[in-house]
């Protein structure tokens, strides 16, 4: 495979299917490889696609500042883009994400503005909509709202999935934006009315969760739930546990968010194995393991001491 | 027929502060009636006129139980049924 540039390279990633952790030879996993994009997480193709929708719509010139609130991969794409475009990017990121994540967007040149700890994610998105109202020039290209992020996964990761797997039955993907369920699911659903898409939601324990309770209640603009067909809630434990067979068992080094969706995975696939029905199911490696090494849940001597490890961080 | 039932912090009041507790029935909606047996006070909780409280999710197998049948989805022997307080801005 060949590319004019580094932005061409996004997307055409591997899909692969994972022999040991598939249920049945009749209800088969496969693991859609998106650390293989240029910055390593899914997140390129929504970063790249928004930036030149923006480009196209005049939103964006040459010389301006991009603003978005990103608890790490969306921000690491953004800012990768912006350096090779010639645009200023300002982050806005919860103070309690990995050392590596804010080291990675400071190597592209991104400024961090860190928001408070409490309410994450949630409270990371206000601080940068007060941020854009004082600083009007200031493109933010806002992920939760912008129907291109979920545009990218309609125009590419949909059309590969179904091309590369004709027999699909069910697409799982993590919780955030809801740009990959809404895009992939959208496409999928106009060419196989009977797929079934698959929220993976992370779940966090009383005390992270007691931190986000502080904060008002936010649903991504993006969000149509007509398009899941159903919804998981998964727990830190088995995020954990899930990232770690999938590393000892398949040999695939991920982020701990791609541990819960693969526990959602799993748990469609018993239950089409239950029912007697075969099945092919995806789902989405969002990203790999390396941004998380410093949690130490990769090289704890058993997932107990790994499960200890993550207690109390956000892992999505 | 054993089901696990993961209780959460603000419900422990009615489980001794246990984290954990097992109940029965062939659907939630009986499981619910079950425990309300031996942890009084614990189903109006959960549950109001018939279906489940609006501000309470329950997950069978981390299974979201209301894109599966609500109240009426049926149980199994070993399924895990885990109950939370709905989470302003749980998804993000």
């Amino acid at each position: 495979m060949r590319y004019d540039s580094p932005l061409a390279a996004v997307g055409n990633t591997p899909l692969v299917r994972l022999p040991r952790l598939s249920p049945s030879a009749d209800v088969r996993i496969w693991a859609k490889l998106e650390d293989r994009n240029p910055t390593g997480s899914v997140k390129d193709r929504p970063a790249l696609h928004m930036i030149e929708q923006a480009e196209k719509d005049g939103r964006l010139t040459p010389g301006c500042t991009i603003l978005e609130p990103t608890s790490g991969n969306t921000g690491i794409s953004l800012a990768m883009a912006a350096k090779l475009k010639g645009y200023r990017m300002v982050c806005v990121m919860p103070e309690n994400t990995s050392q590596e994540r804010r080291e990675l967007l400071a190597m592209w040149g991104a400024e961090i503005i860190p928001s408070p700890a409490a309410g994450g994610s949630n409270t990371a998105v206000r601080v940068a909509k007060e941020l854009s109202a004082e600083h009007p020039d200031w493109v933010m290209l806002y992920q939760y709202g912008n129907p291109d992020n979920a545009g990218a996964h309609y125009a590419t990761t949909g059309p590969e999935i179904l091309a590369d797997l004709p027999s699909v039955t069910h697409f799982v993907a993590g919780l955030g934006t809801t740009g990959t369920l809404m895009g992939v699911g959208r496409f999928l659903r106009e060419h196989k009315p009977d797929v079934k898409i698959v929220a993976a939601e992370p779940r966090y324990d009383d005390l992270v969760y007691g931190l986000r309770n502080l904060d008002e209640g936010f649903v991504p603009e993006l969000y149509d739930a007509s398009v899941l067909t159903t919804r998981f809630s998964v727990g830190s434990a088995d995020a954990v546990t899930r990232t770690r067979e999938l590393l000892q068992q398949e040999g695939i080094f991920a982020g701990v968010s791609t541990g819960a969706a693969l526990h959602a995975a799993i748990g469609v696939g018993r239950k089409a194995l239950t029912a007697g029905e075969s099945a092919d199911i995806v789902f989405v490696v969002a990203d790999g393991g390396w941004k998380y090494l410093s949690t130490g849940v990769y090289t704890a001597a058993t997932t107990e001491e790994a499960i200890e490890t993550l207690q109390g961080q956000l892992w999505a | 027929m054993a089901i696990e039932v993961r209780i959460p912090t603000i419900l422990r009041q009615y489980t001794d502060g246990k984290k954990a507790v097992e109940g029965s029935g062939d659907t939630l909606a009986d499981l619910f009636t079950d425990l309300e047996t031996r942890h009084t006070g614990i189903q109006a909780r959960i549950v109001e006129k018939g279906q489940l409280r609006r501000f309470i999710n329950v997950y069978l197998n981390d299974e979201d139980v209301r894109f599966v049948e609500g109240i009426d989805t049926k149980l199994t022997d070993g399924d895990t049924v885990t109950i939370l307080p709905a989470v302003a801005g749980g998804m993000a």
